[in-house]
């Protein structure tokens, strides 16, 4: 008998998946969807989808602009979303909380205004073996600019990160963190609180990529003391386009702007500009100030059912989960850290990645396959990519059954 | 029997044999199997010079002339993929280069395969298509 009829449940989920519209579509000719691809974005709830259109259909207006009663009405609107989102994070001020276009943007303006102008030749950057390619590329070209050099933290078989070479590692060289705080791809929880502890303690200053951990779980900046943690909306219930840089003030205050335009300047003239204060000196340009308002109410909703419960749920479906497709003969998990959110790598032996996706897609069930955006991780584990699936607190068991029972079928079709 | 002598002609024996099966599930046994029987490319031909990037499989690809007639041979790295290989091949391959260049893959829709070959599936197929006419292009203007 499947366990998934013996629970008690941490969540009322059916209550749950009626406010998720996506949720209830079918795909290939009526075959009810399941939706296990929550770590490249996650399905939006009724209350978000009427955020947006409420925006759109009453209060559009350009920001920090207008005298008109719209204007001050979005402009309150979206300052309210910086005050629910800081709390979200608990940063200690609306002044670090900076709107971005997304975790990639959060991560780029920090490589370019932050750390470009205090890396110097032979200086190094330090990141690790299974960062997504936005947490590398990024460095990369700062990298080149400067003459500073990336290292790499390795990985050991389990997808769980070397901290022994990681202090080895930690030489006066390094001028700056930047670490994956849960992995996209392996579903690896990284001991970040530690690594931070560390890098700080030598005046190394640390980003934190948290696009993967604010979406299931409680995420507190202060507690754990990163100097810079970027996330995006789309992967935490918002909508897509938008997502958040925390800084330490005090080091946002020492940053050049990186884009120019309007709202981020104080006074311009020809001869020069003066400009604006935290955060607005890093959002040039008219915002996504729908994409603000949503996210809020995208942060709401997740703390009204509360991020603890969302990670106990997720851990069940990833226990469960893990437990159905291990006795399938064939399958290898790739990624068996033993602190892991709800993220299911895994490839059938002799097939290729691509092949279970084709055919899982047609039994309804939405997984990813590939590399993930992590090619270097993908090589070090010697493979062309995986399949993952990665589950949110709206999955239930019985849709873990269906994965499992899909990839049994599609074992049976392709070996 | 033998080989029918028209791109047309032979995308419709494949319809043909495609019709035989009535859910999803046959289609792409049938499919699985054909990339299972697709004859083995020469090892030469499956290096990095033949190789088209897909962001999802890999293909390769090689073009051969003979007497005006453009032969190919190609292999992927999953299974799918070489079946939707076996079929592009049975219809373009051991024809006339112009015929390839104009030869249009409607029978793709026919047997609801014609989403393999949309450029956002990344699996190179749609680049091992443009990459088949623009050897037959090249062929041609010979």
């Amino acid at each position: 008998m499947p366990s998934s009829l013996t629970r008690t449940p941490i969540l009322d989920v059916d209550a749950i998946r009626a406010q998720f519209p996506a949720l209830h579509r079918t795909v290939h000719e009526g075959t009810p969807l399941v939706y296990l691809d929550n770590a490249a974005t996650s399905q939006k709830p009724q209350v978000v989808l009427d955020r947006l259109a409420h925006y759109y259909a009453q209060e559009n207006s350009n920001v920090h602009r207008g005298v008109h009663t719209m204007s001050q009405e979005a402009t309150d609107a979206y300052e309210e979303a910086r005050e629910v989102i800081r709390e979200h994070l608990n940063a200690a001020s609306t002044r670090e909380v900076i709107f971005t276009r997304g975790t990639t943007e959060g991560i780029n303006l920090v490589a370019r205004s932050f750390a470009q102008p205090r890396l110097r030749p032979g200086d190094e950057i330090l990141i690790t073996a299974m960062e997504h390619h936005a947490n590398i590329v990024p460095w990369q070209l700062v990298a080149e600019a400067t003459g500073a050099r990336l290292q790499v933290i390795p990985v050991d078989d389990r997808g769980v990160l070397d901290v022994d070479a990681f202090e080895r590692l930690l030489t006066p060289r390094v001028k700056m963190l930047a670490v994956v705080h849960i992995s996209n791809a392996l579903g690896t929880v990284n001991p970040v609180r530690h690594l931070i502890t560390q890098a700080q303690g030598l005046g190394i200053p640390v980003l934190v990529d948290g696009a993967q951990s604010v979406p299931h779980g409680p995420v507190d900046v202060q507690a754990l003391g990163a100097d810079f943690f970027c996330f995006s909306a789309h992967k935490a219930l918002g909508p897509t386009g938008f997502g958040v840089l925390y800084g330490r003030e005090a080091l946002l205050e020492t940053m050049p702007p990186w884009q120019g335009g309007g709202d981020m300047i104080e006074r311009v003239t020809f001869e020069r500009t003066t400009y604006n204060e935290l955060p607005h000196r890093f959002e040039a340009g008219t915002p996504h100030i729908a994409g603000a308002v949503a996210t809020a109410t995208a942060l709401q909703y997740l703390q009204e059912i509360g991020p603890a419960a969302v990670a106990a749920q997720e851990q069940d479906l990833l226990t469960y989960a893990t437990g159905q497709l291990e006795e399938i003969e064939g399958v290898r998990l790739v990624g068996t850290a033993p602190d892991k959110a709800s993220v299911l790598s895994f490839v059938l032996d002799g097939v290729h990645p691509y092949d279970v996706g084709v055919l899982l897609d047609h039994m309804g069930v939405a997984v990813r396959t590939g590399h993930h955006c992590t090619q270097p991780l993908m090589q070090r584990f010697g493979l062309p990519g995986t399949v993952r699936a990665s589950f949110a607190f709206y999955n239930t068991r019985e849709e873990a059954d269906r994965l499992a029972a899909s990839v049994r079928r599609a074992a049976s079709m392709l070996t | 029997m033998a080989h029918p002598a028209t791109a047309q002609a032979r995308a419709q024996e494949i319809v043909e044999d495609f019709a035989l099966f009535d859910d999803w599930m046959g289609r792409y046994e049938y499919l699985i199997d054909l990339g299972r029987d697709l004859p083995l490319i020469d090892p030469q031909h499956k290096t990095e010079a033949y190789r088209i990037h897909g962001c999802q499989a890999q293909v390769w690809l090689h073009a051969d002339t003979d007497d005006g007639l453009v032969h190919y041979t190609a292999d992927s790295d999953a299974l799918i993929t070489k079946g939707l290989i076996a079929l592009l091949l049975r219809v373009l391959s051991g024809l006339p280069a112009d015929e390839i260049r104009h030869a249009d893959l409607a029978f793709l829709d026919e047997i609801g395969l014609r989403e393999h070959l949309s450029a956002t599936r990344k699996n190179g197929l749609a680049s091992m298509v443009s990459t088949m006419k623009a050897h037959a292009k090249a062929h041609a203007a010979l």
